[in-house]
Order: C-alpha cells, then structure tokens, then sequence
C-alpha cells in the first residue's frame, strides 16, 4: 500500500535493494561481528599483518582474563543491581504518571507532559555538579541508591512518555465501568490498566533498562570503587600499562552487549513502535 | 464486548451522579499519583539546575574549601577563557556534522526500508544493535576498529590502496573529530531512519499513487511529496539528534579524553574535568551554564524552524 512506487520493481531495482539492504546490516551488524571475533583471538593473531575475520586459533582466553584476573563479574552484578532497581521504579511511578495524565481529569495535562519531557533535553553536565555535592552532603557518594535515584529521573520522562501514548489507546470504557463498580484510580490502575499493559510495559521496562545499563557520566562521577561501580566505567578503566589489551576490550564487551542485543532482536518491533511513538503522533 | 458497551451506555445516562463524585473529590488522585514522579525530577533535576546557576555566581574550589559569592566573575572569566571558546567551537563542529551526516544517512535508510521486501524486519531488528549498545562499548569498538597501527579500517583502506600508510585515526589533531563523528554516526545513524521511517509510513499512499499517475518518477515523488510531507518530523528528529550531539561525552571521553592537544575537547569533557579534576565547582557550573544557553538557543532554532514547516504544510 505504501510501496506504491515499488509495485513494477525491475530486476535491476531488486538488485540495488538488496545491496543497499545488505550495506545496512553490514553497517549496522559488522563493527560487533568484528569485535566478536577479535574476543576470540590470540593477542598475536590481532597484531598480524592480515586480519583474519574466523578466529584462528579460536581462544577463551580473553574471557577468562576478564573474569579472573579484572573481576568483570563485580562491574556485571552492581550493573544488574542498579538497571533491574531503575527499571522497576520507573515502570511503578512511570505508570501512576502516565495514568493520571492519560485518564484523570486534569487540567493543562499536555502542559505537564511537555514539562516533563523537556526536563529530558537539557544538558546532564549541567545537574552532575550540584548532585555530587548533594550526594556527598548526604553521605550517599559511592552507593547504589544514589545511581538509581539519578537514572530514575533521567529514565521517567520517556517511560511516561510511551506510557502515556499507549494507555490512550485502552479504551475508555473499561475504567469507567471498573469506576461504576466502586473501585478508586489506584485499583482502576493495578486491576484494569496495568494487566492490558503488560506487553507495553516489559518494551518500556527494556529501554529503561538499557538506558540505566549503559549510563557512563553519572557512575564515573558518583562511584569510586569496584564494590559500586558499574559496566561502562569498568570497561572505560580497561587499559593496561604498556599496551592496550584490545582481545579482554573486545571480550568485556561481548558480555555486556550480547544480552542486550538478543532481547532487542527478540523485542525489536515493539520497541520501535515505542520509540517512534512521538514521531508518528504530532 | 457488549457489558463495555452497556457500561459506555450507563455512563452517558447518569451524568449528574458522576459530575458531583468528581466535585467532591477533587483532583486529588492525579495528582497523588504524579506526586512521586514530581519528587524525583524536581530533586534530580530542577534542584540542581538552580542549584548549579546558584555556584555559578561562587568561587567554589573543593581542593581549598574556598566558597565566596564573586557574582558575575565566573562569567567574565569564562568569556575570556580560549579553551572554553575552543570547546564550544568543537561543540558546534561535532553538532552540526554529525546532526547532518545522521539525517542524510538516516534518510536514506528510511527511504529503502519504506518499501516492502524479503528480510526487511531482519534489516530493522540489525538497526537497533548500534543504538542498543552501550556508548563506552562503542567508543572501545571504533577505538579497535580505528587503531592507527592495527585496526581494521587502516587495513581495509590500505588493501584497496585508498592510503599509502597507515592513518593515526584518533591520535592525530587532524582526524580525531572526525574519528568521533564517524563514530557517532554510527551509532545514531540507524535508529535517526527507524524514526523517519516511522514518519514516511504516516504519508498515504494515494498521494504517492497520485504523483505515480501524474507521472512522476520516483525522484520526483520524494522531492515533491514525501519531502514536503515529512519535513516537520525531519525537524523535530533532527532537533532530538542535536540537542543530543550537544552533549556528548562519553565518545570523547573513552576515545581520546579530549586529546590530542585538546583538539576534541568538548562543553561536556571540558565541564567535567573542571569540575571533577581541577575540583572548581563553581567555574564549572558556570560552564555548564553557558553550555545550557547554548543549547536553549539551538532549540529555539529549530522551534522556530518547526512552526514554519508546520504552518507552510497546513496551508
């Protein structure tokens, strides 16, 4: 229907979509592809004159390395902590918010959802100053409660956000009829709403979580050891003396992005719907 | 079906009862339930802004406790100061290319993805990897990927003899921007099409059918009627993507710290290392300060931009 110019596609045109399909994969996929490869490589096979793009010898090394030798697992849990801690508090205030502003009578709502969204614009160097003293004053530098009391709020507005689109889309009716029953917002939320959001809520859940995981500015600046520190400041630490160990680089890497990359795949036509939302309304 | 139906219809006949429960209750709930998400980004974020404008009038210096109201120095030094100006100019640099570079890319990925064909959710879910990967993870990968001895895109370069030798991609003053532009494009690239792809399927197809009959090719259909129809969400995508772009620093951070000879600094690695090395907190704010201004500024650019194509499109 909307590949209206594409109906009589001519060999020759086939040919040109599928290479310009492939470059997109290739762009898209092929910088990971190599860094998985080079995880499984001999810091020599690396160095050699020609790369080669199947490892050979194919080597564990470098995971070993990671885990053993730099303790990635520590970085892994304090990231795990924190992300699941963020997203679970952003999908509970994110859905209040979201429900007062699509369903309640309230007045300048779009106002509130324009305000809300813009606190995500500005620039975060500007806050990380203030917060740090704020945080050093009430002795929480350094600890995980300070990180997910920052993604939190970096996180709520787009969670809001794509909360809000789709809880217009639930129709009206069946609060109001939960409403007629007696029950209050609250009840109308956990019991009518919420169960008919599942599916929106674990996409949502999943760009909180990603966005908590890869925050780098805020962990290096309010976490200093390896009991709270998380995924992106150990790997931005990743360097040795004399050289830079690229194959552990590469490794670390494939750890913390792998997963990521498999729920994304897994989910990756309801995020886009979530994340396009705001393209596609106004 | 039918009870929601029936309910729709109870509703409709007892609209007094419900106006007075609502009276009665006023407002309360909604703003209950906005309450905690008003606690968190007034703490987060409002606080701090002010907090942070607050500093900007001090001499605040970790490192000797000083703490003084100086008012409006800060700026005065700032104003002064080459390396902020060299900042801000690399800022706008890295902004302007990247947001163009992004939508221009992006655009054409939209424009073939928007056609249907074998494989084409294989294509979309490939798009998400850059965009789902963590940016200090990036900033390694392009580390790899650019090394001036080793990596593979010296390698590739040189085996289709495009370089004689190899190129210190990130280590040099001359290619370091553009190393981290390459790189932020990269990243963003993908997921700028997945938007304007988003926006080029709201456009009908019948308008398209239309300038098909009309015989419009299909150069001239995207010239003359996608173009004209996605230009707003091109905009206010291009506005999030440089609005974003602004603030980089965990590229320029990871890759080169800034480096070489401060030829990648950036507002933000410049805000932080004031803040966080040199311990000036108020200094630091200050930069900040003027950092925000700026990109209230681009934002007013690109509002007013906005409003235009919206207006000219309703006409």
């Amino acid at each position: 229907m909307v590949a209206g110019l594409g109906l009589r596609r001519s060999g020759r045109r086939n040919v040109l979509f599928f290479a310009g399909a492939a470059a997109i994969v290739l762009w898209s996929a092929g910088p990971f592809l190599w860094q998985l490869s080079t995880s499984f490589q001999l810091d020599r096979a690396l160095v050699s004159p020609t790369p080669s793009l199947i490892p050979h010898p194919f080597i564990l090394q470098h995971y070993l390395n990671i885990f053993s030798v730099k303790h990635f697992q520590f970085y892994v849990l304090n990231s795990c902590i924190v992300a699941a801690a963020t997203t679970s508090l952003c999908l509970g205030l994110g859905a209040a918010a979201a429900y007062a502003l699509a369903r309640l009578k309230l007045r300048r709502r779009f106002g509130l959802l324009g305000l809300i969204l813009s606190v995500s614009m500005f620039p975060q160097i500007a806050i990380v100053g203030p917060l740090y003293l704020l945080a050093s004053s009430l002795g929480l530098l350094d600890t995980y409660v300070v990180l997910v009391i920052i993604y939190l709020a970096l996180g709520l507005p787009l969670v809001i956000w794509v909360l809000f689109g789709y809880f217009q889309t639930i129709p009206e009716e069946l609060d109001e009829a939960a409403r007629i029953d007696g029950a209050g917002p609250l009840r109308i939320l956990l019991l009518v709403i919420v169960p008919l959001s599942v599916p929106c809520l674990v996409t949502t859940g999943l760009i909180a979580f990603i966005a908590a995981w890869n925050e780098f500015m805020f962990a290096l600046a309010m976490t200093s050891t390896i009991a709270h520190q998380t995924v992106p400041v150990g790997i931005a630490n990743f360097t040795n003396l004399y050289y830079v160990p690229w194959g552990d680089i590469a490794a670390a890497s494939v750890v913390v992005t792998l997963p990521l990359v498999l729920l994304v795949l897994f989910f990756q036509r309801r995020i886009i719907e979530g994340l396009t939302q705001g393209a596609v309304k106004e | 079906m039918s009870r929601v139906a029936a309910a729709g219809g109870a509703i409709t006949r007892a609209p007094p009862a419900f106006a007075i429960t609502r009276t009665r209750r006023i407002d309360w709930p909604p703003l209950l339930l906005l309450l905690p998400t008003a606690i968190s980004l007034g703490s987060v974020c409002v606080y701090p802004i002010l907090g942070g404008l607050w500093l900007s009038l001090h001499n605040t210096m970790l490192a000797t406790r000083e703490n003084r109201f100086v008012g409006w120095l800060n700026y005065r030094t700032l104003a002064a100061d080459p390396d902020f100006w060299s900042a801000w100019r690399h800022t706008l640099e890295f902004t302007a290319v990247s947001t163009l570079a992004e939508t221009v890319i992006g655009l054409g990925m939209a424009l073939l993805l928007v056609e249907w064909f074998p494989g084409r959710g294989l294509v979309r879910a490939a798009m998400l990897i850059p965009w789902a990967m963590p940016t200090v993870v990036t900033s390694k990968m392009f580390g790899w990927l650019f090394d001036g001895q080793n990596g593979l895109v010296n390698w590739m370069l040189r085996s289709l003899h495009l370089i004689g030798g190899n190129i210190d991609w990130y280590g040099s003053p001359n290619t370091a921007l553009g190393t981290i532009v390459i790189a932020d494009v990269w990243k963003t690239a993908p997921f700028m099409a997945l938007l304007l792809l988003a926006g080029l399927q709201t456009i009908p197809g019948s308008l398209l059918e239309a300038a098909r009959i009309d015989g419009a090719g299909a150069w001239q259909a995207f010239w003359r009627v996608r173009l004209p129809m996605l230009t707003p969400i091109l905009l206010i995508a291009a506005m999030f993507r440089a609005l974003d772009a602004f603030r980089i620093f965990d590229l320029v951070y990871v890759l080169t710290g800034g480096g070489p000879a401060d030829s990648t600094e950036v507002l933000s690695t410049l805000t932080y290392k004031t803040l966080f090395s040199a311990l000036e907190f108020g200094y630091g704010s200050a930069l900040a300060t003027a950092m925000f201004a700026t990109e209230a500024a681009i934002a007013l650019c690109f509002g007013i931009l906005i409003a235009h194509s919206l207006r000219r499109q309703e006409r």
